[in-house]
This record gives C-alpha cells, sequence and structure tokens, in this order.
C-alpha cells in the first residue's frame, strides 16, 4: 500500500509539473487515469471525485485488477492528453500527441522504486549507473539547467552539458545530442592524481570530492579524459550588480552537507564534479537531470540489480562508452 | 669586440626596474590574495596557465643548478669550484621561488600541508612535494655547510655581513649586539665540513634527478592528455633543468664574478657556455625526437596540440622565444664568440630566460584540445573556454616572483661569502 501511495504521489507531482499542458486551455479536470491491465482516457470535465468514482467502478467491473486510479487537476488542451493504451511491468504505453512525454513517468516511477529497493542494500552491494538513450535526446539541455539549480553551481561550473554536433552534409543533415554528467569510472584517472586523497570511489562506484580536503591543485581536472571536472573560481552569476541574489545565497546540499559559497571557503577554491546527486539518492530521489528530462532519455539504477531497468538497458547491442580506449571503465552508458 | 660592463652605471637604473617590479607585482599579489584566482585567466579548460609553466621553470633551474653543483662538490670538479656556493645559492632561491609560485597557484593556500598530513602515495605531485621537501633540506644544510667555513671568516668583518654570518652560525649575541664585532678570525675545519658537502650532494643528486624527473613523470603518466602522455616526459624535464640552470649559471658567473676580466674568469664563462651549449643539443634532439615522431604518428590527441604549438593562436611563443631566442641565437652567439664574456654571458641568459616558453609550450598545449569532440561548444562560458592568455594579474604575480627571486639573490650575494678571493680547499 505504501509503495502505491508513494507512487501516486509522485505521479500527481510530476503531472502537474507538466507546464506545456497549462498553457491557455479551456479548464477541466484532466491528468491520467490508470488501472492496471485497462485502457484509459484522458480529459474529465466537471467533477474530480465523479470521474474517480466512475473510473473505479469500471476497473472492478472489468476486474482490472488493483487499480491505480487518479487525477490530476490542471488546466490544459484537451487535445494534450495523451491516452493511456496499457499498463503492464511499470510501463504505461500511451497513444496520442504527447505520447513520447508522456511515457516517461512509468520509467521514472519504476527507476524511482528501484532506487528506494537499491537504497535497502548496504553501500558496497550497490553499483550506480547510467544510461542515457541518446536516440530520445532531443538536446533541450533541461538536465543541464536542472543540475545547475539542484547543485546550485557558479558560472562555470557544469556537472552536465548536453554537447551538440551536426552530421551529414545538406540534404542530409542531423543533430545529435549527447549529455556528458561524470562518467563516474571504474578505473576513474582523476583520484590517483590527487595529492591529497581528496578524491576517491567510494563504494557504491560514486567518485566522490572532500570539498574539505582539496588544496585546490586542479590536477585532477587535467587528468580527466572526458573534461567532466571544473574549479570553482568564486565568481557569481550577479557579479558586477548591487547584490547576490537569493539562488546564489541559498546552500547546496552536496554530499549531504549544507555547502553555502561564500568568501574564500569551500567549495570555493575546489575541484567540483557530478557526483550523482547523493543526497538526493539518500532522500530516495532520482538525481536532479534524470526526473527531469523531458525526453526520458536519462535512466539511472543499480546495476547490481538484476531486475532493474538500467540491467535491462545495459545488455543493449546499443550500448557504447566514451574513450573505451582509455581504460576508465565508465559506469555512464549510452544508447546510440 | 669587448663590452665592458660598469656594475656602477647599470646599479641606477636595475634598481629602479627592480623597485618597480616590486611594487607593481605586489599589486598583483594582493590582487590574488583578495580576490582569489577570480582575476586570473585559466579555466575549468584550461586549469593549470602560466604560474604552473613557472613553477616548472623556476624548480628546473633549481634542480639544473643543484645538478651542476654537484659536479663540483661530488664529482670533484675542479675547474668550477669558485662558483660551488653561488650555483647552490641560486638553487635555494629558484626553489624558493618555485614554491612561493606555486603556493599561489592552488584553490586553498592554507591547506598546502595537507600533502605531509594526509598524502596520497599513489599521486606523483605528492611524491614531486615529498621528494622536493628533502631537496630543499638536504640542500640548505649542504648550502649551510658549504659556506660555513666562509662564515666564520666572515663573522669578524664589520657592517651588515659580518652581523648576518654572526646570525647564520648562531652567535646571536654578536649578531645583534652593539659594535664593534669581535675582530677575530677563529679557525674551522673547512676540510671536515666540504666532507659533509660531499655526502649531502651525493644526496642530493638522486633527490634532484627523482624530484625533477617527478615533475616531467607529473605530467607524462596523464593518459588523457596524449601530448603530455610519453615516456621521454621524465628525462626531457632532467635534461631540461640542466639548460635551464646551466644557462643561469654561466649568466650569473659571467656578469657576477668579482674577477671579471682575468683570464680564469674568461676559461670559466667559456667552459660553462660549452657545457651549456652541449646539453642545450642534446635537449634539442630530444625535443626534436618527440616532435618529429608526434608529426608522423599524428594521432590527433597527440599532434593536434603540436600543431598548437606551431602555428595555434600563439606561435612565436615557440618560433620567436622557443626557436629563435632560446637556440638559434644563442647557439650562433656561443660558436662565433666562444671566448667573449659578454657574448657567452648574453646567450647564456637568452637560454635561460627563454627557457619558460619551453615550460609554457608543455603545459599550456597540452591541454587546449577539448577532452571530447564538442566540449568546447557545449557550454559557452569564460570559465570553460579553450583559449588562454595569461592575464594581467598573472603576469603581476610572475613579476613579483622575479623581483623577489632575483632581490634574494642579490641580497645574498652581497651579503653571503658566496664568491671571493678566499681560497677553495682541494679536494
Amino acid at each position: 500500500m505504501a509503495a502505491r501511495s508513494s507512487r501516486r504521489k509522485f505521479l500527481r507531482k510530476l503531472a502537474t509539473g507538466l507546464p506545456a499542458l497549462a498553457a491557455g486551455g479551456a479548464l477541466a479536470h484532466t491528468g491520467v487515469l490508470l488501472a492496471k491491465g485497462k485502457k484509459g482516457a484522458g480529459d474529465f470535465p466537471g467533477d474530480a471525485a465523479v470521474w474517480r468514482s466512475k473510473f473505479l467502478d469500471q476497473a472492478r467491473a472489468e476486474k482490472a485488477g488493483t487499480a491505480v486510479v487518479d487525477i490530476i487537476d490542471a488546466p490544459v488542451r484537451p487535445t494534450d492528453i495523451p491516452m493511456v493504451m496499457d499498463i503492464s511491468r511499470g510501463h504505461i504505453a500511451l497513444a496520442g500527441p504527447t505520447a513520447e512525454v508522456a511515457i516517461r513517468p512509468a520509467a521514472v516511477i519504476r527507476m524511482q522504486e528501484e532506487l528506494q529497493r537499491a537504497m535497502e542494500k548496504p553501500i558496497d552491494q550497490r553499483k550506480w549507473i547510467m544510461v542515457i538513450d541518446l536516440q530520445k535526446c532531443v538536446g533541450c539541455s533541461a538536465c543541464t539547467i536542472a543540475c545547475k539549480a539542484e547543485n546550485r553551481t557558479p558560472p562555470g561550473v557544469v556537472y552536465n552539458p548536453v554537447i551538440e554536433e551536426e552530421v551529414g552534409e545538406y540534404p542530409n543533415v542531423r543533430r545529435r545530442f549527447l549529455p556528458r554528467p561524470c562518467q563516474q569510472c571504474d578505473d576513474p584517472p582523476c583520484t590517483d592524481v590527487c595529492p591529497v586523497n581528496a578524491t576517491w570511489k567510494r563504494e557504491d562506484g560514486i567518485v566522490v570530492i572532500d570539498y574539505n580536503a582539496c588544496i585546490g591543485c586542479r590536477y585532477c581536472l587535467t587528468a580527466c579524459p572526458y573534461g567532466a571536472r571544473y574549479f570553482d573560481f568564486g565568481e557569481d552569476y550577479t557579479d558586477g550588480t548591487p547584490e547576490k541574489q537569493e539562488y546564489e545565497k541559498a546552500h547546496s546540499f552536496e554530499y549531504g552537507r549544507a555547502w553555502r559559497r561564500d568568501g574564500d571557503g569551500s567549495p570555493v577554491g575546489n575541484a567540483r564534479k557530478c557526483q550523482f546527486c547523493i543526497h538526493r539518492l539518500e532522500a530516495g530521489m532520482l538525481p536532479a537531470c534524470v526526473a527531469t528530462c523531458i525526453g526520458g532519455a536519462m535512466h539511472f539504477g543499480d546495476s547490481n540489480d538484476p531486475d532493474s531497468l538500467v540491467s535491462e538497458l545495459k545488455a543493449s547491442p546499443r550500448v557504447m562508452r566514451l574513450k573505451e580506449e582509455q581504460g576508465t571503465n565508465p559506469k555512464v552508458h549510452y544508447l546510440v | 669586440m669587448r663590452v665592458e660592463i660598469s656594475q656602477k652605471n647599470l646599479a641606477i637604473p636595475l634598481g629602479i626596474v627592480w623597485l618597480a617590479a616590486l611594487a607593481v607585482g605586489l599589486v598583483g599579489v594582493s590582487q590574488r590574495l583578495l580576490s582569489g584566482h577570480e582575476l586570473a585567466n585559466y579555466t575549468s579548460s584550461i586549469p593549470w596557465g602560466l604560474w604552473v609553466a613557472a613553477y616548472v621553470y623556476f624548480v628546473g633551474l633549481s634542480a639544473g643548478s643543484f645538478l651542476l653543483s654537484a659536479l663540483i662538490y661530488v664529482f670533484g670538479l675542479k675547474r668550477l669550484e669558485p662558483i660551488g656556493k653561488l650555483a647552490l645559492f641560486t638553487a635555494l632561491v629558484s626553489l624558493l621561488a618555485a614554491l612561493l609560485t606555486i603556493w599561489l597557484d592552488i584553490g586553498h593556500m592554507e591547506r598546502f600541508y595537507y600533502v605531509f598530513t594526509r598524502g596520497n602515495s599513489v599521486s606523483m605531485m605528492a611524491w614531486m612535494v615529498w621528494l622536493y621537501t628533502a631537496y630543499f633540506i638536504v640542500l640548505s644544510i649542504e648550502f649551510w655547510f658549504a659556506i660555513r667555513a666562509d662564515l666564520v671568516e666572515t663573522a669578524p668583518e664589520p657592517g651588515m655581513k659580518g652581523r648576518l654570518a654572526c646570525l647564520l652560525l648562531g652567535r646571536f649575541g654578536r649578531a645583534f649586539g652593539p659594535s664593534p664585532l669581535i675582530a677575530r678570525s677563529e679557525p674551522h675545519n673547512r676540510e671536515a665540513d666540504m666532507r659533509v658537502v660531499r655526502v649531502l650532494g651525493a644526496i642530493g643528486v638522486p633527490l634532484a634527478i627523482a624530484f625533477h624527473g617527478g615533475v616531467g613523470a607529473l605530467f607524462g603518466v596523464v593518459g588523457a592528455r596524449g601530448f603530455w602522455n610519453a615516456p621521454l616526459y621524465p628525462l626531457l624535464f632532467i635534461v631540461g633543468a640542466l639548460v635551464s640552470g646551466g644557462g643561469l649559471l654561466t649568466f650569473i658567473t659571467a656578469f657576477f664574478l668579482p674577477n671579471r676580466g682575468s683570464k680564469e674568469h674568461r676559461d670559466m664563462v667559456t667552459y660553462l657556455g660549452q657545457i651549456t651549449l652541449g646539453l642545450l643539443a642534446v635537449y634539442l634532439i630530444m625535443v626534436w625526437a618527440e616532435f618529429s615522431i608526434t608529426w608522423y604518428a599524428d594521432i590527433p590527441a597527440e599532434s593536434k596540440p603540436l600543431y598548437q604549438v606551431l602555428g595555434g593562436p600563439y606561435p612565436w611563443v615557440f618560433w620567436v622565444f622557443q626557436v629563435a631566442l632560446g637556440a638559434v641565437v644563442p647557439i650562433a652567439m656561443m660558436t662565433m664568440r666562444p671566448r667573449s664574456v659578454f657574448w657567452v654571458g648574453t646567450a647564456a641568459f637568452l637560454i635561460a630566460a627563454c627557457f619558460l616558453a619551453t615550460r609554457l609550450n608543455i603545459v599550456i598545449p597540452g591541454l587546449i584540445e577539448p577532452q571530447l569532440k564538442g566540449l568546447d561548444t557545449a557550454y559557452t562560458d569564460s570559465r570553460l573556454s579553450y583559449d588562454y592568455f595569461p592575464s594581467l594579474m598573472e603576469w603581476l604575480v610572475l613579476i613579483f616572483i622575479g623581483a623577489f627571486a632575483s632581490g634574494l639573490f642579490y641580497a645574498g650575494f652581497r651579503s653571503l661569502p658566496l664568491v671571493g678571493g678566499r681560497k677553495e680547499v682541494q679536494s
């Protein structure tokens, strides 16, 4: 029951966050009505409670199994609402103009549940990996921005940029995108070079930095084959303006501690990097980039769990990793 | 042609230049201390810049000078004995300049000692620090033993020189006490001191080779940077140190030794010039090996930085400073006028000074290629730029280091018994 309740809460939170749907449509109760094994529909004008009750009755009558039913109130254009086609194994298949977008919640829900399951294990039994489906990446850079907001990174510190490339010649031209978080190498070349043991690979595979130990020599920045480490120069977005803004005064919670960039104290003067949002993992949440990815391209989970989504995806013949020749064994996999 | 350099004529303008350098340098240092790294131009993409290159340059001068001093104290090369102490002092001053430079470069200056309290035994940088700390200790003690006998002889002299000698000898009463100082020379066992110097020098040689080879290895082990990742690097750094250190010593010998004008002086400058020239030739062969093989194989990770050196945004660093002023001109000067103190000294100065360009062309080009294709345009920010030219603040700090080092050297040269007519021990 608890799992179902958290799933419903999450679904509600997620659906209300779909900003595109809220743009100037007629008022209606809308969202997703789901029942396991049952095909559902989209918009629900009138009283939401009546709709919910009707749907539940119908699901029971059709013996559709345990129903997961919800209506999310948000003003939308009816044409934007996806149709629920199928629910199985945690996937929700949808049809409609926003089908690609709306398919996402199920994968996210599944990854979220897997994450919570993994967090119950001892740290040395988890192995976090990321699988990024490049065919689903639309190059929106939402992951880049979500990461910057989550970790409150200053100008020039960008844990997860999206590399854009134009390939081919007119008329056969395509753009392709490659989000580049820290590759969390299994054999990280950045940790050995650190003169003060300020960076290391944790038991769960995440490469971390102890901000209070880092002397800021920047050797690790030179040693990373992926350019995934950054130096905090102490700059702010509001430099040259009368005052710092609230978002710059706020704490970031990297490594589960509250950091405020003030003066020359850490993390100013330190090397910084993506750490798979450890502080979010510990709160049972997916990394910010994964949670925000509108294309459903980013996947995160425990590769020690054979039933996890990432374990399934990792077995795909489309998998490749960056710069394999460096022998770094990255834990970020790309589906090409 | 014989050019006379009059110290008196140059003293005032050089003094003014030095004071001006110190003043503007202090502006840079205060900017660095007050605003951290904000005014520096290095980026997260090119995280090491002028200061790291200067650091490598200064430690190279130190290791080179020290290894040349070892020719005298360890390998018994008597011809060079008059500059033994000078070489050790040069090594000491260069090392201090290097340490000051790299200290100002790190993000948390207050944590520098972490390398000792929580050092990483698999980090080349940690090993480099440990080795140059050991080297610093050995060098300091060796230097003290090398000049102790002369300090004892200098101690009775009136004025600052005598007081400083007393201070260094631990005779604080005489160092700070009222004059007149006791004008009595105490007998001292110079031979015993020189035996200690020889032992310490023998310990220092492998240390200097290890720590400067370690600097080369620090770059060489970085597999992510094809330009650096070459087994030749430790050797290249050791030979480079000898070239730049040799150049500096030749320059100092040519223009600072008191016996200028004598045949002995000219012989010594000629000899040192030849050593430097020979070392430079070896260095150039090694650079040729490195560059030609990289060019021929043309593997982008390695060859692209090379093309940046030869024809990137700042090709003059290579062609003007490294090739023309750092090699062709001094080689021409030294071969055409091998017996001219002025020409050899000037050529040696060019070799030593232009070696900074060589160091820059190791550090910066190694970082200039984006690690992944398109990473340079993935996110636009000045701190992610792959184009680097040192900022004014960076130059000012370097000018301060230069003023600090030259001032310290000159102060030591004037107040310590580094050179002079005293009899050197024949060991």
